[in-house]
Order: structure tokens, then C-alpha cells, then sequence
């Protein structure tokens, strides 16, 4: 396979992966902005929103103050945002036009119909009726093409690529979330308790859509260094960043038998998901949560950045 | 019934198109020259008979919708994504004939190898100028003769492995070859997918003819690619299709025939010479490559001997196909076998390297660089077309029975301050085929461009591409100037 076709497989995986999540936070920005609350702080969320999307600062270059409806649109339908859900899109289908001779039809297909649809749709026409159709849509069209990809790809190099991207970006996603959200879920929040606060917890379930997983799996009430043992560690929730780990370092070994050969970010991904396996939630508080998220990113970047040096991806 | 709805609007088109001679006396490959249906398209003719306009338009909405979400489409320069245009399709097939195929077959195949053996003289001894049939200058002083190439020995000695040859008919007995096509043709992946559309929406149409299959064509392409391998390569040749990229108006054939044939689509950028290969980048390194099937232009494929400029292509490429390490397909420098300016030697080419007369016949030509010819030229613009010679995709030509005295009288400016880039040709009464238009069934004129390989052996997909004018009364069939394409059956006995 050439280095191109792997890098653009893998971003293109990528990109249809965040687009899904920028759905997914836009609707939880939008759910607590419509939130009756005291003081005029209801555009606030929109702040971690944008951060947790990492488009705050875009964002500001462009706007001066935080309007629902100019977030919508940078979230969802402006070019000049790389990671809005019309960018990703675009994105997607173009690597995917660029590696067509790699894509089954089904996977092809729901790319360009994806492309097709969203490029029809007039900004200004979505109300706020009219919002969570389009982000329901988004999210469906994500899963129409994940599911194309494992119901008809081959188990090959083509496969190993788009399941490194996948869940290089989901976990990047959940860690952002953390990232942002980290200071709800400490002790001394907890303390203070209050309806905010659940409504925060709340929120940052629904972004990993695991609101409802949550209480079959510890059948409680919101706890919040629960929520960040779910989000981080539990290898069942498919958004963990535990399980995201599980499924990168299968697609890397998949890779290490398909070519014969093993090499750094082998061990780069071996080394994560070993901190996560054998990690427990109280020691992560001892010694910072926010601190391990951080490094946990910068990990993930730096496996990223070995993928692409170990395969050829430029070359 | 709705065929008459078209017979009606031929007539009426007859009296409204302004000079459109050729409509009214054109022969119809359906109807002939109005005595009853042709026999190949007796089961069509009656099939048409029994539908509703209605459901035609319908299905051919549903085709444009399959083409669009495959993605077969061509970008639009300049333009933004959402941009990419389809290619009309008609949804009424081009027939022809057993009996009709062998004889254009027997043409072909003549035709493609005396355009190769004219390709290595030119580019070894040089007999035909020497004999004196081909004028010297028009030779090595034509911008479409690679210099480089002088000398260079490709496998099996062959140039255009792969050829579109065009054809027009106008008559029951006349078919015309109007120019050949040796460098880089395009429009396969239309005449496979066209093919695709028809059985998926009319399988009934294919129960009730006998219709030669054409999807083959990609292992046969695979297999002329494979026999033109470097001479002592040991094992199965790597092949690889080199494309401009996604941006490119003809991508998607690019990488439709990439994934047929199960090869690698490669850009310049993959590609690097090195240890005396070619070789591309992938994830586990450098792999040679030994045969490159190339869709980019001579001019782009090597920036150290051609355009330096050029980002499409590889440094070192053309060093490396000198000394037979890789095979380019086609060869460079076969630009000089279906340059304009030597398409009117071409019946003169034939004998010369066969021994024998053309079998197809060329459109009489008038060659701007002969004074005679000129000046007839100039004294019958309004009845000719006129063509760059080294134009293509129907650009900056004068279809003289069409065009306005203002047009003419500015065509002529530019003939006059450059004779030598022109060329000029009767305006030939094209053969109509029913065709879906807004208002019904009507006659549209139409072109044949069939797909030949040539390796090993010659190898020929019953058919080709049918290209159609879509607009009353238009003659020109290209897709770059609203042309549309119709499925071309070849009949079997």
C-alpha cells in the first residue's frame, strides 16, 4: 500500500469520527444553553463547547463574544473551521475519492451521499427545530459508514489504517472532554454539589453518549470520580479511553503480523494502554487528574505522530 | 408511439434549425434514410414502441442519481466540490451489427499496427521520409515529435498500446475514421459503466438481444499492460496507473480502471527513481515498479527533460525508460501518429507498412500548409470545419454550416495569420440515433470511438463509446461541449 493511500485511509477515519463527535458536542452545548439558569451565564457552556471541540480559538479570531447562533454555525457549517462537521465531510469524501480504489462501493457511496446531502443544506433554514434533525442525521450517516467499513472492507492493511484513525480520534475526543470538564469532576467540586453540577456530569456523559451506559454499569447515581473511571478506564465503554487503547493496539499488531515487523509505536501504544489497564481511579485523583489527561494527550499525539513516521505516510 | 412523437419533432426541427443540411439528409441508425426500422434495432424500435415518455424520463433520472452517488462525475476547473458535472447519459442504445463490427474490426486492427510500425520508423530510420511519402519538416518540425525518443527501443516495439480510434458514419456502407487518438484516450470507464446502467435498468432489453459482452476490457487491459513488461524482468511486472490526481477532469476513470484491475494509483509524488527502478513509496518503503500505465501528458512526465516545472511526474523517469528499466504506457512521442497535420497522410502510413489499402477511410482533409488547399479553404469556409491541428476535447474549431458570418469572418483572421495550424474537412452528414430529449424521442448525431489494446495481440472491445450531440442539430459529440454518451451494443449472430 502506498504511504498516501495509508495517511489519507487514516485521516479519513479521522474525519468522519469527528464529525460525528462535533455533532454529539454541539448537542450537549445546546441541551444546557436551553437550560433556564439565573444570571446571564447561559452562553458561557458554549466556552467549553468550543474548547472541548478545540475551536475556541478559531472562533474568537472571528467572533468577539459567544451567540448561539454563530457557534452553531462554526461548529457545523463553516469551511474556515477545519473541524466543522461541513469540513470534516468535505475532507472525508475527498480522501476517500483520492483512495476510491480502496473503499468497498457501500463505504464510497455513503461518503458521497453524506457529501451530497450535507452540501444541500441552507445554514440559514435550520431552526432550532429543526437543529437536532441535522445532528441526529450527522451522527447517523457516521454509523452508516462505520458500518459499511466493517461490514464489507477487507481485513487488511485498508481496515488496520481506518481503525487506527477511528480511535486515535475518539480518544483524543473523550480526553479533550476531560481536559475541559476535569474541575467538575474533582473532590472538592463534589462538596459543593448542587444542580449545576449534576448538569455538568450529565453533560459530560451525553458527549461520550453514555449517559444511560452508566447506570446499568454501576447502577448509582452520578458520582463524579465514577464518571471519570468510566471515561478513562472501564474497557467495556466504547468511548474509554481504556478501550479506544484496546482496539489501537489490536489494529497495530493486526499491522506487525500483516508486514512481519514491529516498531516504535508498537511501544508507544503498549505503554498507554498499559497505564490505563493497570491504572486505578484513586490514584489518578492522588496524583491529579487533570495532570494525567495532559499527558495522556500529549501520548496520543506522539503515537500519532510515529504512525505516520513508522508507515510512510509522506512518503 | 413515442417514437413518432419523435418522428414529428425531426420534421419539425428540419424546418426550424437554421442550416442544418446535414440533419436533413442524415442516415439514421435506426431508421436508416426512412424505409422502415434497420434490422439490428428491431427489438429496440419495438420495445421503444411500448414505453411511456413518462417512464423513460424516469429511468433516466434514476440512472443520473446512480451516476452521481458512484461518483461518476468530472470536475469542473475552477470550480468547488459540489461542482462536478455527469456526463449526460441516454438511456436508447447505439446498435451495430455482426456483420457490421467485423468489418470496422478488420479496419482497426490495420489501422492501430500501421500506426505503430509508423511511430518506430519515425523514430528509428525514418523510411517514410525518405521514401518521400511524409514531407520531411512536417515531421521533425512538428511540436508532437519527441526527439528524446530517437533511437529508444520499447518492448515489443510498440508505441500506443492503447488507442481510441473515432468514427463517424454516414451512411449504411460509409464509415469514416475522423482522427485517432495515441496518446492518453479517455472514456473506457464511460463505455463499462454505461454498460452497468443499461442491464441494471433494462435487463428485459439484453434478455430479448444478443449483446457481446465489453467487461473484459480491464483484464485485457491488465494483460497488454503485463506483455509490454521491460525485456528480462524475472516474475509477474508491478504495474501502476499514474494520475494527475483527484482534480483532474478525467480522475475518475483513473481510478475506476486502478480498481479493476487491482493495480496501485499513483501520483508524481509517490514515485522516485532510484537504485536504476522506479519505484513508489508505501508503508513498509520503496517497490519497484515496472510497467506505468500514465494519464498524464508527455510534457509533464519527467521535469528534466520536459516541462521542469512540471510537479505531476518523476525526476530521472524518462533516463530510466531509455534504458528499458520501466515501460511508459503509451509511449512518449506518440503524440506524432495522431497529430492533425498527419492525419491526412494516414491512408498513404497504411500502405506503406501493410502493403495494402486502408480498410477504413479517412475524412478528405485539407491541409492549411498547402497552398491549394488553403486557398479552397478560404473559398468554402461556411461548408467546412475547421480544426487546430493540434487542438482537442472540440476547442477553438469552426463548424462552419452552424456558425454565424461573424464567426466565420472572425475564424478566417485567425486562419489567415496561421495557416499551418489548421486543418479542414467537409461537414459530414454524422448518422442520428433515437435519443431522449425533453420533448420526446428525437434524432441526435453521433460519433463511435471504440477501445483498442494492442500488446501481445491486439484486443478490441465489441463497441466502444458512443458519444452524442444532445443539442439539435449539433455536430459536436464532445463532453467537454455538452456531448452525452450512449451504450453501444455489438450484436452476435
Amino acid at each position: 500500500m502506498l504511504g498516501r493511500t495509508a495517511n489519507d485511509l487514516y485521516w479519513l477515519a479521522r474525519y468522519v469520527e469527528r464529525a460525528e463527535n462535533m455533532a454529539r458536542l454541539t448537542e450537549v452545548g445546546y441541551r444546557i444553553v436551553l437550560l433556564p439558569r439565573d444570571g446571564d451565564g447561559t452562553h458561557e457552556e458554549w466556552r467549553s463547547t468550543l474548547s472541548s471541540a478545540g475551536c475556541a480559538q478559531g472562533y474568537f479570531s472571528k467572533f468577539e463574544t459567544l451567540n448561539t447562533r454563530d457557534v452553531i454555525n462554526y461548529l457545523l457549517f463553516d469551511f474556515s473551521n477545519p473541524s466543522s462537521v461541513k469540513s470534516c465531510l468535505a475532507a472525508a469524501r475527498r480522501n476517500g475519492r483520492a483512495q476510491r480504489t480502496s473503499l468497498t462501493r457501500d463505504m464510497w457511496e455513503s461518503l458521497n451521499a453524506a457529501w451530497i446531502e450535507f452540501s444541500n443544506i441552507n445554514p440559514a433554514n435550520i431552526t432550532a427545530g429543526e437543529l437536532p434533525r441535522v445532528l441526529d442525521w450527522v451522527r447517523s450517516r457516521s454509523a452508516l459508514y462505520r458500518g459499511a467499513l466493517l461490514n464489507t472492507i477487507l481485513r487488511n492493511d485498508t481496515f488496520f489504517f481506518s481503525q487506527l484513525g477511528t480511535f486515535l480520534e475518539r480518544a483524543d475526543n473523550t480526553a479533550r472532554i476531560l481536559d475541559v470538564k476535569y474541575y467538575v469532576l474533582l473532590p472538592q467540586i463534589e462538596m459543593v454539589g448542587g444542580g449545576v453540577d449534576a448538569v455538568q456530569w450529565g453533560a459530560i456523559l451525553r458527549s461520550v453518549s453514555a449517559h444511560r451506559s452508566y447506570r446499568w454499569v454501576y447502577k448509582e447515581n452520578y458520582k463524579p470520580w465514577r464518571i471519570a473511571e468510566y471515561l478513562i478506564l472501564n474497557q467495556a465503554m466504547p468511548r474509554s479511553l481504556r478501550s479506544c487503547y484496546d482496539e489501537i493496539n489490536i489494529a497495530l499488531s493486526d499491522l506487525a503480523n500483516l508486514y512481519g515487523e514491529r516498531s516504535v509505536c508498537h511501544e508507544t501504544a503498549a505503554g498507554t494502554r498499559n497505564l490505563l489497564s493497570s491504572g486505578n481511579i484513586d490514584d489518578i485523583f492522588q496524583s491529579g487528574l487533570h495532570e494525567f489527561i495532559e499527558d495522556f494527550i500529549i501520548r496520543n499525539n506522539r503515537l500519532g505522530n510515529d504512525v505516520a513516521e513508522v508507515y510512510h505516510f509522506n512518503g | 408511439m413515442v417514437w413518432q412523437l419523435g418522428r414529428k419533432l425531426q420534421q419539425q426541427e428540419q424546418t426550424s434549425v437554421k442550416a442544418t443540411q446535414a440533419l436533413r439528409k442524415a442516415f439514421d441508425e435506426m431508421n436508416g434514410t426512412g424505409d422502415g426500422v434497420r434490422a439490428p434495432y428491431n427489438a429496440v424500435s419495438e420495445w421503444l414502441g411500448t414505453q411511456k415518455l413518462e417512464d423513460l424520463k424516469q429511468k433516466l433520472l434514476e440512472a443520473e442519481t446512480m451516476f452521481r452517488r458512484t461518483g461518476i462525475t468530472f470536475a469542473v476547473y475552477g470550480k468547488e466540490e459540489a461542482a462536478e458535472r455527469l456526463i449526460p447519459f441516454d438511456i436508447i442504445p447505439r446498435i451495430i451489427s455482426g456483420p457490421e463490427w467485423r468489418r470496422l474490426t478488420a479496419g482497426i486492427e490495420q489501422r492501430v499496427r500501421a500506426l505503430n510500425a509508423f511511430m518506430y520508423d519515425i523514430y528509428h530510420r525514418q523510411e517514410i521520409i525518405k521514401a518521400g511519402k511524409i514531407p520531411e519538416e512536417l515531421v521533425v518540425g512538428n511540436s508532437a515529435f519527441v526527439p528524446e525518443m530517437m533511437g529508444v527501443e520499447p518492448p515489443l516495439g510498440i508505441y500506443s498500446h492503447i488507442i481510441g480510434i473515432d468514427i463517424v458514419r454516414t451512411s449504411e456502407n460509409d464509415f469514416f475514421v475522423l482522427e485517432d487518438n495515441t496518446r492518453t484516450p479517455s472514456g473506457v470507464s464511460y463505455m463499462l459503466e454505461n454498460r452497468e446502467t443499461m442491464m441494471h435498468m433494462f435487463p428485459d432489453l439484453f434478455a430479448r438481444n444478443r449483446v457481446a459482452p465489453v467487461d473484459d476490457y480491464p483484464e485485457n487491459l491488465l494483460k497488454t499492460l503485463a506483455s509490454v513488461a521491460p525485456r528480462g524482468l524475472e516474475g509477474e511486472p508491478t504495474i501502476a496507473l499514474l494520475t494527475p490526481g483527484q482534480y483532474n477532469s478525467a480522475y475518475f476513470e483513473h481510478s475506476f480502471l486502478a480498481d479493476q484491475m487491482g493495480v496501485e494509483l499513483v501520483e508524481g509524488h509517490d514515485l522516485v527513481v532510484l537504485d536504476g527502478s522506479l519505484q513508489m513509496k508505501t508503508t513498509q518503503g520503496l517497490r519497484r515498479i515496472d510497467v506505468l500505465y500514465r494519464r498524464i501528458d508527455d510534457d509533464f512526465l519527467d521535469p528534466l527533460v520536459f516541462r521542469s516545472d512540471s510537479v505531476l511526474g518523476v525526476p530521472g523517469l524518462f533516463d530510466l525508460y531509455r534504458a528499458g528499466r520501466v515501460t511508459i504506457v503509451n509511449a512518449p512521442g506518440g503524440g506524432i501518429a495522431d497529430d492533425k497535420a498527419i492525419y491526412s497522410y494516414i491512408p498513404e502510413i497504411i500502405k506503406f507498412y501493410t502493403g495494402r489499402a486502408p480498410i477504413l477511410q479517412n475524412v478528405p482533409t485539407y491541409n492549411c500548409r498547402k497552398p491549394d488547399d488553403f486557398k479552397y479553404v478560404l473559398e468554402h469556409l461556411p461548408e467546412l470545419v475547421v480544426k487546430e491541428v493540434h487542438g482537442s476535447g472540440g476547442y477553438g474549431m469552426l463548424v462552419g454550416p452552424t456558425a454565424s458570418k461573424a464567426e466565420i469572418e472572425a475564424f478566417r483572421a485567425k486562419l489567415v495569420a496561421n495557416a499551418t495550424n489548421y486543418i479542414a474537412q467537409p461537414t459530414l452528414a454524422l448518422s442520428t440515433c433515437p435519443t431522449l430529449v425533453d420533448t420526446g424521442v428525437a434524432p441526435r448525431h453521433l460519433d463511435l470511438r471504440p477501445f483498442v489494446l494492442f500488446g501481445d495481440e491486439v484486443r478490441l472491445s465489441a463497441g466502444g463509446l458512443t458519444r452524442v450531440a444532445l443539442q439539435a442539430g449539433s455536430l459536436v459529440v464532445n463532453s467537454s461541449q455538452g456531448g452525452g454518451t450512449k451504450d453501444t451494443w455489438v450484436l452476435q449472430d
